[in-house]
């Protein structure tokens, strides 16, 4: 489902200097897995997911996702491949205010090649428990119900994949479990491979695969150089 | 979900910067459309009602040939002083002539003879003026103006009544005061027929001349033309009211009246009713007024042709008695030299206020972009492209500037329609809230020619001169407007950085 190869990702600092931050040789991830990624503050884990959801370019090496190299799309393509494709569950939900649940379930439809079925977002919702809050605003919801709204989002378009970076951050204990639960079962019923990045103990030791980022990613930075 | 509906949500998303967004160019659309919509129907209705079947106005030499013009015409402006009746009777065949002295039986009869001016003129109806009814102007003429008169050439309209008929120069029940009253009359004054009326000597606040009441014969429909405002009375009665005998040396009227003439084969401008006598009024032993005491306030002339209009103006007014106006060519002149220039300013003043109200969208989109570099990171992250982000921005610009063009749309009829009242009292020109002004969309491409090449292709009629409401150019302009604006904030969400965004707190 995903494999990255000799992958170098570097950001341009304000002052000049080159800041690498990715410098995998190879990572992959199979079809329908459950993995997580687990890594310190600033050790390029969201740039990573950034970089799979082709969202962020690499400098070098490809990226390829359902058997397509992102690497070498232009961006409105990896825009819509990304729409197609791959899923995605922001730390903050991400839920736009304006829009009702059910809206921001559709919305990522809108955005992807024939996709567009509210009949399948209120289905999606309605797995996720929230079939009696369609019309409202995140705005009148608990933090778990966005979280909710949140994962049916990212599901709405069938996708392949789905990235979620640190969805249990902002969330209660309680509600952590079942978040979890949630986006797991989901992905599992719908064959959906997963990468989810956490800093949460609980949530690592439920799964098989563990992949701590410093351990794949050649890059240090000052806080992890290894003694000389 | 559409790209609009999008938009629509950021809209609502700032309900309250939104709404004074739209507020903004509302009030600059409302006074583009007021500004559009008054001079358009005013100078519409003004070029329209300066044809009103003649082609030429004759009138005294004292004030302009403007003011002859809007007094006669619009029943604007303070009446201008008085011809002599003879110099009317030049107008007239030598049968319509005779006839009038027969009947007033003062003048010394001469060898027939037409008079100078006849042989250029189609007809030539005499216009009194200087009464009023209320603030409506009364007007002394002849039936002549509402028989079968074509006011409106283009149409072929002629005058036609709601409710009874036209007044006659002399009646068995009314004598010589028959009066028809215009719409606007009968419907601000309540006014049905068989209602007598008196009129005020000079001005509105002027003596009544209560000692002749007019009886009011005919409702005319309305017209939308100055007509609607006038009460038209038979212009014997309107010489026999109090003050309307031009002083001479000697009084005709002692002189006794002839026998009643019979009309003669000509309809002529006075005595033009079938079996209408002019005769002694024996209710009120009333005499008509000789020819040397009867004065006009203005001819309204039709010239037998276009080419001997230039030669009768210029004979006209190489004379010291009279002179002569064109009315549409003072109308038009009017429009070119002083009103048209305002309006371009106005107008010129009020599309400003709308560029400044298109700056506060951008001001107000723009300002909200800091706001907004997370929600676009998201849609991005969801797989919108730039295209749709920036689109989404274009879109919620020309919304707020389309939905601002609505209400000020309403909100400048609105005011053209409570406006409507003191415009018409000022100019005369009747002016409502569903009025629009049309603009000839051929000015500037022959889109009509175009049009026409289609539809004869297909085997269709072609189509006259197309006519376009003006203020429909509004959406385009605000549009365009809106694009202008949406840019520099579309430019900024086209170019959201969304790895930083989204790395950042929302």
């Amino acid at each position: 489902m995903l494999y990255l190869n000799d992958v170098k990702k570097s950001y341009l600092e304000p002052n000049g200097n080159v800041l690498p931050v990715l410098d995998i040789p190879v990572f992959s991830v199979d079809a329908c897995e459950q993995m997580v990624i687990v890594g310190r503050s600033g050790c390029g884990k969201s740039t990573l997911l950034h970089v799979i959801a082709g969202i962020s370019r690499v400098n070098k090496g490809s990226v390829v996702v359902d058997g397509i190299d992102i690497a070498g799309l232009s961006e409105s393509v990896r825009d819509r491949f990304r729409a197609d494709t791959i899923g995605y569950v922001f730390q903050t939900f991400n839920l736009l205010p304006a829009f009702t649940a059910l809206e921001n379930v559709t919305l990522g439809m809108t955005f992807a090649r024939g996709r567009y079925d509210p009949a399948w977002a209120r289905q999606l919702l309605d797995r996720v428990g929230l079939s009696h809050r369609l019309s409202h605003k995140p705005t009148a919801m608990s933090v778990g119900e966005q979280q909710r709204v949140a994962v049916a989002r990212a599901l709405a378009n069938r996708p392949k994949l789905l990235l979620a970076d640190e969805p249990t951050a902002n969330v209660d204990p309680g509600n952590q479990q079942q978040i979890v639960d949630l986006i797991r079962s989901t992905c599992k019923e719908e064959n959906v491979s997963l990468i989810i990045v956490t800093h949460t103990p609980e949530v690592t030791e439920q799964f098989d695969r563990v992949v701590r980022l410093e351990e794949i990613n050649r890059v240090r930075t000052l806080t992890e150089q290894p003694a000389a | 979900m559409s790209k609009w509906k999008i938009a629509w949500r950021s809209i609502q998303q700032r309900g309250l910067a939104s709404t004074l967004t739209v507020l903004s160019m509302a009030l600059g659309v409302m006074l583009v459309v007021a500004v559009i919509s008054i001079h358009g129907l005013v100078e519409q209705s003004f070029r329209n009602n300066s044809s009103l079947g003649y082609n030429m106005i004759v009138g005294a030499t004292k004030g302009g040939r403007l003011q002859l013009v809007l007094n006669t015409v619009y029943y604007l402006s303070q009446p201008v002083e008085n011809i002599p009746y003879s110099y009317f009777q030049e107008f007239l065949s030598a049968e319509e002539i005779e006839a009038c002295r027969r009947a007033v039986g003062t003048e010394e009869l001469g060898e027939p003879r037409d008079g100078k001016f006849r042989l250029f003129t189609k007809f030539a109806i005499p216009i009194c003026m200087g009464d009023y009814f209320g603030q409506f102007r009364v007007i002394g003429t002849t039936p002549q103006l509402f028989d079968g008169f074509v006011y409106d050439l283009a149409n072929g309209k002629t005058y036609e009544f709601d409710a009874g008929r036209n007044f006659k120069t002399y009646s068995e029940e009314s004598g010589y005061f028959e009066a028809v009253v215009g719409a606007k009359v009968a419907r601000e004054k309540l006014l049905e027929v068989g209602h007598k009326i008196s009129a005020t000597h000079g001005d509105p606040e002027g003596d009544l001349h209560d000692e002749h009441p007019f009886t009011v014969v005919g409702i005319l429909k309305s017209t939308g033309t100055p007509v609607d405002r006038g009460v038209f009375v038979n212009i014997e009665g309107f010489y026999l009211m109090d003050g309307h005998a031009k002083p001479v040396a000697e009084d005709p009227r002692d002189v006794p009246a002839r026998p009643p003439v019979p009309l003669s084969v000509r309809p002529t401008p006075a005595w033009d009713e079938p079996g209408d006598q002019l005769a002694a009024d024996t209710a009120g032993n009333y005499k008509p007024l000789t020819v040397s005491e009867r004065e006009v306030t203005a001819i309204l002339l039709k010239t037998v042709n276009q080419v001997v209009t230039p030669g009768l103006m210029n004979t006209i007014n190489e004379g010291n008695v009279a002179q002569a106006a064109l009315p549409v060519s003072v109308i038009y002149g009017l429009f070119t030299t002083i009103v048209g220039p305002i309006q371009q300013v106005l107008l010129g003043l009020t599309i400003m206020i709308c560029v400044v109200s298109g700056v506060s969208i951008l001001v107000s989109i723009y300002n909200s972009m800091s706001d907004r570099q997370h929600e676009i990171a998201v849609m991005r992250a969801l797989g919108a492209g730039r295209g749709t982000v920036m689109a989404v921005v274009l879109f919620e610009a020309i919304m707020l500037s389309l939905g601002g063009g609505l209400i000020g749309f309403l909100a400048g009829h609105s005011l053209i329609g409570m406006a409507g009242p003191t415009i018409e009292a000022n100019t005369g020109v009747a002016i409502g809230f569903l009025d629009f002004p049309s603009t000839k969309v051929d000015e500037y491409v022959d889109v009509t020619g175009l049009i026409n090449a289609l539809l004869r292709g297909v085997g269709l009629e072609p189509i006259q001169g197309l006519e376009v409401p003006t203020e429909l150019w509004l959406i385009p302009g605000l549009v365009l407007l809106a694009v202008l604006v949406g840019l520099l904030p579309a430019m900024a969400a086209y170019r959201t950085d969304v790895s930083r965004a989204l790395s950042a707190n929302p």
